[in-house]
């Protein structure tokens, strides 16, 4: 049922039942590492080119997720996926192959937290018994289709991001598991005027600010009722920006804050400013954090997937950058205080 | 101190979050690493000059030919890119960061096909390059006819 102004409290059990996560060479080697179920050490993957490469990293993360259980494509009900291009190819390709009814989304880099809110939303009313949602990146195919060729020299600035190169996937449904999904905001769109795409953390700030102060208003819930605030692809940029923003409005997170993007990464990888795109925000909730709350290490976080939902074209035509954040909140149902 | 929250202000504002560019040091690598692939074209054609029957009028193709041939070989091996992310201008200015730019782009567009991939896409950073040349050569080669003309 919705609850304030643009939250849902789910009025069902619905759960986390499974996850599945794939990464690239680079995150594989940060401090998250891990935590994937499967990397590669090439970013071909085996393949022949990289969209190829993405395909099968998305191929890859709903196998492992539906293995777990022990479930096969035609247990599902649903599938909501999306990735960084053109069309949402690369979701309407997997698509394709598994055969199972089929909504491509696109929110960019919010599009984890966007399926898995709708998913949740699906299972809650009973239109779905199980869905699954996937969603990728590539850092060479986003390469191509929002910057230059990949081996091109040009210098980028310290505010850019680096495109995660990765694929998670989650079936939500009604069996039981340790991660309860409970609440979901929808984000409205922001846009402050920046019209720089190699700065997208300060474009997004604003966003992931209106979408945590209403999910806190709408819920009644303070910063401290969670054990965290992950934010999806902020970088190092946005982060202390958002924290100003919030402060300035009366809302102190910087206790349980945390960024995806700085979270994959640690210092001395070339980065930039820190990771982003659509597969941030979903390896890092669907490995570690999901296993921080199967652990019962973490109780109930929120995870604000930030998106800048922008094309090269209307980049060069000097149009500023609109930007998204949805959030939801899991909770672990492991032990109880 | 000014509310990062004024929305109208927010681009300004935001300029203190940022990571600051010492300009100073990027000059410095552009101006080393620029000099650099300078002075390996002045070894190159010292070398021609020493070995071959090239003459000083001639040197300069094959000159330009190799260090193009270097640098599509180090883009193809992944270490252009590279260099150009520390060096900035210094690795872009010169004939080289033309060569990466043509092979940089080849490369990416290989996948899409011979001709809809790689020859419709060879010039896609590059030909602005060679637009600008070709305008303002026409531009420069009119006034200098003109002054020609005008001082007899």
């Amino acid at each position: 049922m919705k609850i304030g102004k643009q939250s849902w409290r789910f009025s069902n059990d619905v759960y986390l039942t499974s996850t599945g996560t794939t990464s690239g060479p680079l995150e594989a080697k940060g401090p998250l590492g891990t935590n994937f179920d499967k990397t590669y050490a090439n970013l071909h993957c085996g393949e022949k080119n990289w969209e190829a490469a993405e395909r099968k990293l998305m191929r890859d993360a709903i196998d492992i997720c539906l293995k777990n259980v022990n479930k096969k494509p035609e247990d599902i009900d649903f599938f909501m996926a999306g990735d960084l291009l053109n069309q949402v190819v690369t979701s309407n390709i997997i698509a394709s192959e598994h055969q199972i009814p089929h909504l491509g989304m696109f929110g960019a880099c919010s599009t984890s937290m966007q399926t898995l809110a709708l998913a949740s939303q699906f299972v809650d009313s009973g239109f779905a018994d199980s869905v699954v949602t996937a969603v990728s990146s590539h850092n060479a195919t986003a390469e191509r289709q929002f910057r230059y060729p990949t081996e091109y020299g040009g210098p980028k600035p310290k505010t850019a991001t680096f495109t995660v190169t990765g694929a998670g996937a989650s079936m939500v449904s009604r069996e039981p598991s340790k991660i309860k999904i409970t609440e979901a905001t929808i984000g409205r769109v922001m846009d402050w005027g920046i019209n720089d795409a190699n700065d997208m953390g300060s474009a997004m700030a604003p966003a992931a600010a209106d979408t945590i102060e209403t999910h806190l208003a709408d819920t009644g819930r303070q910063p401290e009722d969670y054990d965290m605030i992950a934010t999806g692809d902020l970088s190092s940029v946005g982060s202390p920006i958002l924290r100003e923003l919030l402060w300035e409005r009366g809302i102190d997170i910087n206790g349980v804050h945390q960024d995806c993007g700085l979270m994959l990464f640690s210092p001395d990888q070339p980065v930039f400013a820190g990771g982003s795109g659509a597969a941030c925000s979903a390896i890092v909730t669907y490995s570690y954090i999901a296993n921080q709350l199967r652990e019962g290490k973490l109780r109930r976080v929120l995870i604000v997937a930030t998106g800048a939902l922008h094309n090269p074209t209307i980049i060069y035509q000097k149009q500023s950058i609109p930007c998204i954040a949805h959030g939801v909140v899991l909770e672990s149902t492991v032990g109880g205080e | 101190m000014e509310s990062i929250n004024d929305q109208k202000n927010y681009k300004k504002n935001i300029k203190a979050y940022h990571p600051k560019t010492n300009y100073f040091i990027n000059c410095l690598k552009a101006f080393l690493v620029g000099g650099f692939i300078c002075f390996l074209g002045q070894c190159i054609e010292s070398f021609y000059l020493a070995v071959t029957n090239f003459n000083e009028k001639t040197v300069g193709n094959p000159t330009v030919a190799t260090l193009i041939l270097i640098s599509s070989l180090l883009t193809g091996f992944g270490v252009y890119d590279k260099i150009g992310q520390f060096a900035g201008a210094g690795s872009l200015i010169p004939v080289t960061g033309f060569a990466n730019s043509i092979t940089s782009a080849a490369l990416e567009h290989k996948s899409e096909g011979i001709v809809l991939g790689i020859a419709t896409n060879l010039f896609k950073l590059a030909g602005a390059v060679i637009v600008f040349g070709v305008v303002s050569a026409a531009v420069f080669g009119i006034i200098r006819l003109t002054i020609n003309n005008l001082l007899g």
